[in-house]
């Protein structure tokens, strides 16, 4: 199948994907009583009135996870093309290939080993 | 532009919603022997239309918005979190002829657009405006993408093997042996990861009722809520579909007997797939949330990077060099 068709397949999967619940909650609309009342609108705290703000802070850790996330993520768009080209580059290019991305993993498992020692990783 | 371009995903969305349908039924059952009782068994016959009457039920109720949740994101956030559900099917191959879209990088790109759920969660998490959806969403995320790397990486041997990305060459790649042989470790890592990733039972830590009450869709009613649980099931049908075509060699037969279609091959691999994930969550206790993350990133990615590294020196030995 040519490259353009299968973008429109997918573009045409996307829009299914976005007809099937707006169809679906349209149709309920008709269905569904709509008997809105302010003690409904109260937001959930295991049956108790809330207390403060439901936007509350939360821990510096998660953000820690995030950043260890982006640069592992970025690792990855790096060892694709190389998985791919592994067997071409490895016949032309000799062993080398696979030392270089040895180089490279160990200076992000360094990173990660870093992390790990910091207590980055732990969790409380 | 044929009629199967536009009539094929449709029916594939109806498929869909019939295996969502009666997966929740199996599922209910299969844990239900495990656990020595009957299961759902009063709606119809065998329970058969109890899941038909919990949708009902679902679009029956009232559409609820918190007062102070932000509304535009509050509906938006279901639909975020199911499209990219949907939309990775786009590339299975079910059969050798059976797929919708051919990509070279049909691989690449069920991994980049199932990521997309996670936003959808915590859009849907952080406009409930409620503390245990926000928290619930928090921990999702961070296990979501924690789980990732591992997932991600533990395929690359699999394309070192295959030299392609392409979900149709991968599958074409094991015409002499599964990658589960020769990639066991891959296996075991993608499997743990994709269960982290489902956020199924041992890892169902953003849903666990008994601390979040429900996690990051607390606040949501009728069918807002019912697309949250739709986009889990289609991340189930999915999943093993993918995990059929990378491990278990998709549609090829098993001792050479051909004549046995191959969708059907295709089916009995996914069912097993789905079986597994079932059994799994009804024999394993949930994790700590201390040590899931710590498993991930100390255990799970030392492990996909030093496979990597065995993909490359077991193509170096000669007796070997032929599965790799």
């Amino acid at each position: 199948m040519e490259l353009e068709a299968s973008f429109l397949t997918i573009a045409w999967f996307i829009a299914l994907g976005i007809l099937l619940p707006v169809v679906a909650l349209t149709v309920g609309k008709w269905l569904r009583p709509n008997k809105p009342s302010s003690r409904k609108a109260i937001t959930y705290e295991s049956g108790v009135d809330p207390t403060g703000e439901g936007w509350v802070q939360f821990h510096v850790r998660y953000y820690l996870f995030a950043l260890l996330f982006v640069i592992f993520d970025v690792e990855t768009i790096f060892l694709y093309p190389w998985a791919v080209a592994y067997d071409s580059l490895r016949a032309t290019l000799g062993i080398w290939v696979l030392y270089e991305m040895l180089i490279f993993i160990g200076l992000l498992v360094l990173g990660l080993a870093y992390a790990w020692k910091k207590k980055v990783l732990k969790w409380e | 532009m044929d009629l199967f371009f536009y009539l094929g995903p449709i029916i594939l969305m109806l498929l869909l919603l019939g295996f969502v349908t009666y997966a929740i039924l199996f599922e209910r059952k299969v844990i239900g022997w495990i656990q020595n009782r009957p299961g759902p068994n009063q709606v119809g016959p065998w329970g058969l239309f109890q899941t038909i009457a919990d949708v009902a039920k679902l679009l029956l109720k009232e559409d609820i918005v918190p007062g102070k949740a932000d509304r535009a994101l509050f509906k938006l956030a279901p639909i975020i979190a199911f499209v990219p559900a949907f939309a990775i099917l786009a590339v299975i191959p079910f059969t050798e002829s059976w797929q919708f879209g051919d990509f070279a990088v049909g691989l690449l790109y069920y991994i980049a657009i199932s990521s997309i759920t996670i936003i959808g969660i915590l859009t849907g998490a952080w406009a409930s405006n409620n503390k245990y959806s926000l928290l619930g969403g928090m921990r999702s995320a961070a296990q979501m993408i924690s789980y990732e790397i591992p997932l991600v990486l533990s395929v690359v041997g699999i394309v070192m093997t295959t030299g392609s990305l392409d979900l149709n060459d991968i599958v074409l790649a094991q015409k002499k042996v599964w990658f589960i042989v020769p990639q066991f470790l891959a296996f075991l890592i993608f499997l743990i990861a994709s269960l982290a990733e489902l956020n199924r039972t041992p890892f169902d830590l953003p849903e666990a009722e008994s601390e979040l009450v429900a996690g990051y869709h607390v606040e949501y009613t009728g069918f807002r809520f019912a697309f949250f649980m739709l986009a889990e099931y289609v991340y189930v049908f999915a999943m093993a579909s993918l995990t059929t075509c990378l491990f278990l060699g998709g549609w090829l037969p098993l001792f050479g007997l051909t004549m046995i279609p191959g969708i059907l091959w295709f089916l009995l691999k996914f069912s097993l797939v789905v079986f597994s994930l079932f059994w799994i969550r009804a024999t394993m206790p949930r994790l700590r949330v201390d040590q899931l993350m710590q498993f991930a990133w100390k255990v799970l990615l030392p492990l996909s990077l030093l496979n990597i590294f065995l993909t490359a020196i077991f193509k170096e030995i000669p007796v070997l060099s032929s599965f790799y």
